[in-house]
């Protein structure tokens, strides 16, 4: 009989709904919380024994590193560092995504004042301009003119080296609301539309969730963002261009599934607990 | 589950029996107090917070 481990550092709902699904599938459970945990790259075996793992850390450095210390001693972690790594870089994230044909907005890089303000110039205002790494909505800036992102990279010039590398992209006019898609292997169990007045839809900064309907053509295109990235449990922020049709945005390689169970009444923990279940067994 | 006490100002804490490491409460002096496992039960510790967070 197949046992797991849940990697995590603040139980939330999610990591509860999940454990609670992982108990009634697997024959053992045993939970790995990070602030009280001791790592070890190089003892193989005997440490952590589990047939998988599954990566639930609010923090990104502590999900790619634990997870690549996991995998040194053998473990198999969904997801796997790597997809954790290049799913948490905008930059290179969506390098792998137009290598792989997913459409995604106009986006370019710039690493200077003047630069940026030429990447713009190119774009057309308004643009969205994004660190490479960080989320939750966080620093992100719409400049409306070149006075506004002079003085957005300016502010951000003296924040590190991070944040000298500009993610200029097209400004979406989106209908009110943008797309998170659910992906597990090879399924998209469910969809949900963030809806806001302000053009800043996420959740966690008072977006509203609402079921949406998965179409073949959102299907599609979460399951090639997923698969270009390495993602086997991702969450895919996707929004409307008025004319391009669907664009990806990014992908969450540690997805939040809780609001999406609530509006949508599908057991992304299940499905998710099931997958890792089929995985375990192979 | 034990009694646990709030380590800011030692009034008790409502830990249900089901709690796991990691559970964060919200007391009612004001402190974020995180659970976690001591190797001897579970005792309750001021939540350091995390930086680099990330999620929806
Ligand atoms: N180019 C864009 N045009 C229009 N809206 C955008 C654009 N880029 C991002 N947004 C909006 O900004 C919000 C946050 O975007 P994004 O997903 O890039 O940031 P994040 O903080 O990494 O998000 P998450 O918390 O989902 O990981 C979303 O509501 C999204 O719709
Ligand atoms: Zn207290």
């Amino acid at each position: 009989m197949p046992t797991a481990l849940l990697v995590y550092d603040v139980a939330r709902l999610d990591e509860k709904l999940l454990l609670d699904r992982m108990r009634r599938l697997f024959d053992r459970v045993e939970l790995l919380h990070l602030p009280s945990a001791v790592l070890e790259f190089t003892s193989r075996g005997g440490l952590v024994g589990a047939d998988i793992a599954v990566q639930r850390s609010i923090s990104f450095y502590r999900a790619v590193t634990s997870t690549a210390a996991l995998e040194a001693q053998g473990l198999r972690v969904v997801n796997t560092s790597h997809a954790i790594l290049v799913s948490g870089d905008k930059a290179v994230s969506t390098g792998l995504l137009v290598r792989n044909r997913v459409p995604v907005p106009e986006t370019l890089l710039a690493y200077g004042l003047e630069s940026t303000v030429k990447a713009a110039s190119l774009l057309g205002y308004p643009v969205v301009v994004k660190p490479v790494q960080g989320s939750w909505g966080r620093l992100l800036a719409l400049a409306r003119d070149e006075e506004e992102l002079r003085a957005i990279v300016e502010h951000r010039e003296y924040m590190g080296a991070l944040y000298r590398v500009q993610y200029v992209q097209e400004y979406v006019r989106k209908p009110g609301r943008d797309i998170r898609a659910t992906c597990i292997g090879d399924s998209v169990p469910a969809a949900i539309y963030r809806v806001s007045g302000s053009w800043i839809t996420n959740t966690a900064r008072g977006g509203r969730a609402e079921p949406a309907r998965v179409t073949p053509e959102m299907e599609d295109l979460t399951l090639r963002a997923c698969k270009a990235l390495g993602v086997e449990v991702g969450g895919v922020d996707i929004v409307e261009h008025p004319e391009k049709g669907l664009l990806v945005l990014e992908v969450n390689a540690v997805p939040e599934y809780k609001n999406v169970m609530r509006v949508t009444g599908v057991d992304v923990a299940r499905e998710i607990a099931e997958y890792l279940y089929g995985e375990a067994k192979r | 589950m034990p009694q646990l006490r709030c380590p800011v100002c030692g009034l008790p804490v409502e830990v249900p029996d089901d709690a796991l490491p990691g559970e964060l409460y919200e007391h009612e002096c004001g402190a974020t107090l995180e659970l976690y496992e001591t190797g001897n039960g579970l005792s309750l510790r001021v939540f350091e917070g995390l930086e680099e967070d990330w999620g929806e």
